[in-house]
């Protein structure tokens, strides 16, 4: 008997198909990944199973009963228990109270009790945590063990687990591939999501590949190898670029040299990225989600300081200068989130004004005319569907995004740091900024390209560096892109 | 000196208890994440309730009742803003503060007329206990009140750390998310702390009027509210250290007016704007490591 | 028992300028009950609470008096406000201005007019930033939350001023708990006969129309709102948030030092413990009700003024306590507080 059985699940967010007829099974004592990069559409599958999506069509059976889960409270009492990388644990908290949080009875709460259960919990599934220690002063691999703990606390037979190394060291990992084999022969079923192969190849028996909303395949994993699954993952059998080398690319302008940025308990969250980008060359920054993109962005626009490490714009130093110093120094920036760079309240011609208002200053008012007439020019360049003074938080995505855009370009920068240029976007509007970032190169701008969709930096980028676990993995010139190549190292592999 | 020190010991306790009622419920308040601006306004309105309560039935512990009753009603009403709608917490917790205390001068014009002498009740009366004993008697005759305070805070303390609602609500005011996500619902939580908390301020109210004063007057709490607040900043959040600095905060000012009344002139303002002082200093040195809650002051609402 | 959810949604755009006439609506409707429980007819009593009071001169003059010290409050916490941090210390500044008013207005005796008053302004306005150094700078130094800090320096402000007039500022022979007299050139020119009305108006409208074209038309004031609006969208557009706050914090002490030299060179040209009937939070509610713009926070304070003198009119004509108008203030404050949220979310029922 199957522990887990989804049939026929479909289900559509808006205009995009997260899952098409997907069909998949868990079996009992197996752990079973699933494969697929950002977008492939597993963590949605997963959170139709655990209850916080409800599926547009299909079927799901555990244990071989047929199931209807509209909440996670539901989820929990069918058995099933999902660990994400988002802890949902109280840190001041001790482990034992957190692991009883909603799930006690009576009034009162006797440490002593609790502490005694969750222990024994902890021995009888191999689970090791203290049950006494607070939250707040555990690493986050012990913290990991705790929410898996918390799963199986309320019976949880079978366990999800998304991304479960993303947030842990080496030395953890291991822990946690340990305490899962032993799950399993306590007779537990794990699903586990990745997009990472080494780890896949070393801890599941089945895998599951997932591509663009609808599986690829299943197969087990003494079935095949790591360049199979790279190439099922990234699913088309050659990119199919047939790119010149361009003429505009010149000499390099931005170089980036050793950046390491730590986190807590010494976690390097970007561990020595080095890369160059040259006058009219796109350098595309691929990877899953994850990987340290977002923190890198930071880093680059100027959020963030970096630990240690330099980033030299022909020559001069700015890695530890404010937004506003790197944005005078000449790197044109956008936003990882749209959201958290501009400013919803405000109006169009105010946002794009904002990062240069010296500009727009006549004797020490605001030269509203002048910014209005900036912000029409731009509105009519960049085609965006606004009128100067509508407030920005009403504007579509796309027209949002065009408005980053043109603000990021109105400097008329010499480097580009374009992150995530067209998320969320329909396909006119992403037509739009890849034919603009596209115009920006020919013009001599060295851009670097951070994109989770893979498609979009094949299609723009003159050399594409992959980031896996904070590095560099490898840096491959467009036309030498294959889909193996390109798998493997997001993979982590190759 | 003797006589003074003694004095001075029963009078602490007297000043220190509304301190410690109030202080206790806008504990329970900032351990579930709202910082309670009302407080302030919820205590006058206790005084104001316990009096009329007991002046209009001649019973002074169904004043005290009507306290409570008026003060669980200002939690609920604060909890509609700052919880169920999620506005600006201390705009509203200010709001509440203004509109009870307005609130309270209204109706006892309306319900006590203009008169020429204040009126009054019979308060509680102090406990004759030790009656042989002056000076164990000038300690110990306390009221009733006192002692109940006295005797809640480990009764408090017992329910934040060792029952499972304390155990909710400690989680709340920490990881409003992470409570949400253990299936418990934040906005039902937090309205019972408030209105808990809101009872609790105003029985510290209603002590003033019905028990030490046995009159209402429109001073009566006069930045007490206030002082609270500090004391919980000051006591970290535990319900045993607030009562050191309600006492603290008391003896100084017990202090204070008998030094008044011996013409011995020392900037007893000072001392009375200690507390305060030290709290900013405790936030300085603590910074944003403070064991606040850390929940404290944003509202929850589930996108 | 109907649920209901709360949504982020784009508010049906006629909700901006409804809401304040909505929230007026609503609170009398509400404070009509209490005026019934008094025994009183609401419609009487609204009108000696909002007409008569404009009705004669002296009335008139009288609202404006009152409405002087709330609009440089309502300013000081709406400029606060706008940046995104909290001031709710206005009383304490208020007293700084004062006191620093008090001795300016009793020492320098041999000055001119034309020196000591300006000289009044600019030391009030500078102990108005003074006070509010403290908390601004935690804030932005070590990130303590300066509703607490500021709230705490209002309570200590009133020990400093109680030992000041129990001390070196009191009268030597009535024993009276004032500071010395104004001599008769720091006093506030009086600006219409037969009234209170003072200087200080033109002061605090004056201030009004200084901090409209700041916020509106100065890039500092546009660095303020963006700040306010988004902290992370700010600092990632190149603003330099923290320096911009600091800004915005003494800005704010600074104005609320102008209301009370303006009580002071204005009123009572001596200072007293009960210099300020909680201006400081008056000013709170003005700025909200005025929706943090400069002009609205004049025309709500100048409301607020208005229900200040009404509810005596009411209590003497009717027999209502005059603590009506408080009930007034403080029930629109919260009934606005609630439509406000209107603006940016929807109630939806689920």
């Amino acid at each position: 008997m199957l522990a887990v059985e989804m049939k026929g699940i479909n289900k559509t967010f808006g205009l995009v198909k997260a899952n098409q007829d997907v069909h998949f099974c868990l079996e009992q004592g197996e752990i079973h990944a699933l494969l697929g990069e950002n977008g492939a559409g597993k963590t949605t599958l997963m959170r139709i199973l655990y209850g916080l999506y409800k599926a547009d069509d299909g079927e799901i059976f555990i244990n071989g009963q047929k199931v209807a889960i509209s909440s996670p409270k539901e989820a929990i009492g069918a058995g099933v228990g999902m660990v994400t990388q988002h802890f949902t644990l109280v840190p001041t908290l001790t482990v034992a109270e957190n692991i009883v949080l909603g799930y006690t009875n009576g009034l009162l709460l006797s440490h002593k009790d609790i502490e005694k259960s969750v222990a024994d919990a902890s021995e009888k599934y191999g689970v090791d945590v203290d049950p006494s220690a607070i939250v707040k002063n555990l690493s986050v691999g012990e913290r990991q063990r705790v929410e898996i703990l918390k799963a199986l606390y309320r019976n949880a037979r079978i366990l999800i687990m998304d991304e479960p190394t993303a947030v842990l060291v080496p030395q953890e990992v291991d822990v946690l591939f340990e305490s899962l084999t032993r799950l399993v022969k306590a007779g537990l079923s794990v699903i586990f999501i990745s997009h990472k192969l080494i780890e896949v190849m070393a801890v599941c028996d089945r895998i599951t590949v997932l591509r663009d909303g609808k599986v690829t395949s299943t197969v087990k994993k003494s079935d095949t190898n790591q360049i199979e699954l790279a190439k099922m993952m990234v699913g088309r059998e050659t990119f199919g670029i047939k790119r010149q080398p361009s003429k505009t690319i010149g000499k390099a302008i931005y170089e980036l040299s050793g950046i390491t940025l730590e986190g807590k308990h010494g976690r390097k969250i970007l561990d020595g990225i080095s890369f160059s980008v040259a006058t009219g060359e796109i350098l595309g920054i691929a990877g899953v989600s994850g990987n340290g993109q977002g923190e890198l962005t930071h880093v680059l626009t100027g959020l963030m300081k970096p630990t240690s490490g330099s980033i030299k714009i022909e020559g001069k130093e700015i890695s530890h200068l404010s937004p506003g110093e790197i944005s005078d120094a000449g790197v044109g920036r956008t936003p990882e989130d749209r959201h958290e760079g501009t400013i919803g309240d405000l109006t169009v011609s105010e946002n794009l004004a904002l990062e240069n208002l010296a500009d727009f200053t006549k004797n020490g008012f605001v030269d509203q005319k002048k910014i209005n007439e900036s912000a029409k020019e731009k509105i009519k360049e960049f085609q965006i569907k606004a009128s100067p003074n509508d407030q920005l938080r009403k504007l579509s995505g796309g027209n949002m995004q065009k408005v980053v855009l043109a603000r990021a370009l109105s400097r008329k920068p010499k480097v580009l740091i374009a992150s995530q240029p067209t998320r969320g976007l329909d396909v006119g509007a992403t037509e739009y900024v890849r034919k603009r970032l596209l115009e920006e190169k020919e013009h001599g701008t060295a851009i670097v390209l951070l994109s989770e969709d893979l498609d979009e930096v094949l299609a723009l980028a003159d050399r594409i560096a992959v980031i896996y676990e904070g590095c560099i993995k490898g840096i491959v010139p467009a036309a030498e892109a294959t889909p193996e190549k390109i798998g493997l190292l997001m993979a982590g592999a190759g | 000196m003797d006589d003074l020190l003694v004095s001075l010991v029963g009078a602490t306790l007297r000043v220190a208890t509304p301190l410690i009622f109030a202080t206790l419920g806008e504990l329970f308040c900032e351990r579930a994440g709202i910082l309670n601006l009302g407080i302030e306004g919820i205590m006058f309105l206790g005084a104001f309730a316990g009096f009329t309560a007991a002046s209009l039935t001649g019973s002074l512990w169904l004043g005290l009742i009507g306290a409570i009753i008026s003060g669980m009603l200002a939690g609920l009403l604060l909890s509609l803003f700052a919880v169920r709608l999620g506005v600006n917490q201390h705009v509203s917790g200010l709001g509440i503060t203004l509109l009870a205390t307005a609130l309270s001068l209204f109706l006892f014009r309306v319900i006590f007329k203009e008169n020429q002498n204040l009126p009054s009740v019979v308060p509680f009366k102090q406990l004759d206990i030790f009656a042989n004993n002056p000076i164990l008697h000038e300690i110990f005759s306390q009221y009733l009140l006192t002692y109940i305070a006295i005797a809640i805070i480990p009764v408090v303390w017992f329910i934040i750390f060792r029952t499972n609602y304390g155990l909710k609500i400690r989680s709340v005011g920490d990881n409003p998310e992470a409570t949400d996500a253990a299936g418990i619902n934040v906005y039902r939580l937090r309205t019972s702390a408030l209105v808990i908390g809101g009872a609790l301020m105003a029985i510290g109210g209603a002590f003033l009027s019905i028990a030490q004063l046995g009159k209402f007057t429109f001073g009566i709490i006069e930045g007490r509210g206030w002082v609270c607040i500090a004391l919980i900043i000051f006591g970290n959040w535990q319900p045993i250290k607030v009562l050191w600095g309600a006492l603290l905060f008391g003896g100084v000012q017990a202090l204070q007016s008998r030094l008044q009344i011996t013409g011995i002139k020392l900037p007893y303002e000072l001392f009375l704007a200690l507390p305060y002082i030290v709290t900013i200093l405790a936030l300085t040195l603590a910074g944003r490591n403070a064991s606040y809650p850390a929940a404290l002051l944003k509202p929850y609402r589930r996108e | 028992m109907v649920k209901f959810k709360i949504e982020r949604a784009a508010a049906p755009f006629w909700t901006k300028t409804l809401i304040p006439i909505v929230a007026v609506l609503v609170t009398f409707l509400i404070t009509s009950i209490l005026i019934v429980i008094a025994k009183a007819n609401p419609f009487a009593a609204y009108y000696h609470l909002l007409i008569e009071p404009l009705s004669s001169r002296f009335s008139l003059l009288e609202v404006l008096v009152k409405s002087t010290p709330l609009i440089l409050t309502g300013i000081a916490v709406a400029v606060a406000f706008t940046s995104g941090y909290f001031n709710i210390g206005a009383e304490g500044q208020l007293y700084a201005g004062a006191i620093a008013a008090a001795w300016v207005g009793s020492t320098f005796v041999n000055l001119p007019a034309i020196v000591v008053i300006p000289l009044m302004m600019v030391l009030g306005f500078l102990a108005g930033i003074v006070w509010a150094l403290i908390p601004a700078l935690l804030k932005i130094k070590l990130k303590v939350d300066e509703v607490v800090t500021t709230l705490l320096m209002n309570s200590i402000m009133v020990y400093v001023v109680s030992w000041l007039l129990n001390g070196i500022w009191r009268n030597p022979e009535t024993g009276a708990q004032q500071s010395p007299e104004f001599f008769e050139a720091a006093r506030y020119v009086k600006l219409a006969a037969r009234s209170r009305l003072h200087l200080g108006l033109i002061v605090a409208l004056v201030v009004v129309a200084i901090v409209y074209v700041l916020i509106k038309k100065t890039p500092l004031g546009l660095k303020m709102r963006a700040i306010g609006a988004s902290k992370v969208g700010a600092q990632f557009a190149g603003i330099n948030v923290n320096r911009t706050m600091l800004i915005a914090a003494l800005v704010s002490g600074g104005i609320a030092g102008l209301a009370g030299v303006g009580e002071i060179a204005g009123i009572h040209y001596h200072l007293i413990n009960e210099l300020s009937n909680g201006y400081g939070y008056t000013g709170i509610i003005a700025a909200t009700l005025g929706g943090l713009n400069p002009i609205g926070v004049l025309v709500a304070a100048l409301f607020i003024g208005l229900i200040g003198t009404g509810s005596l009119n009411v209590s003497m004509a009717l027999r209502v306590p005059v603590y009506l108008g408080d009930i007034v203030q403080s029930t629109l404050l919260l009934v606005t507080l609630a439509m406000l949220l209107l603006q940016n979310y929807r109630i939806k029922r689920i």
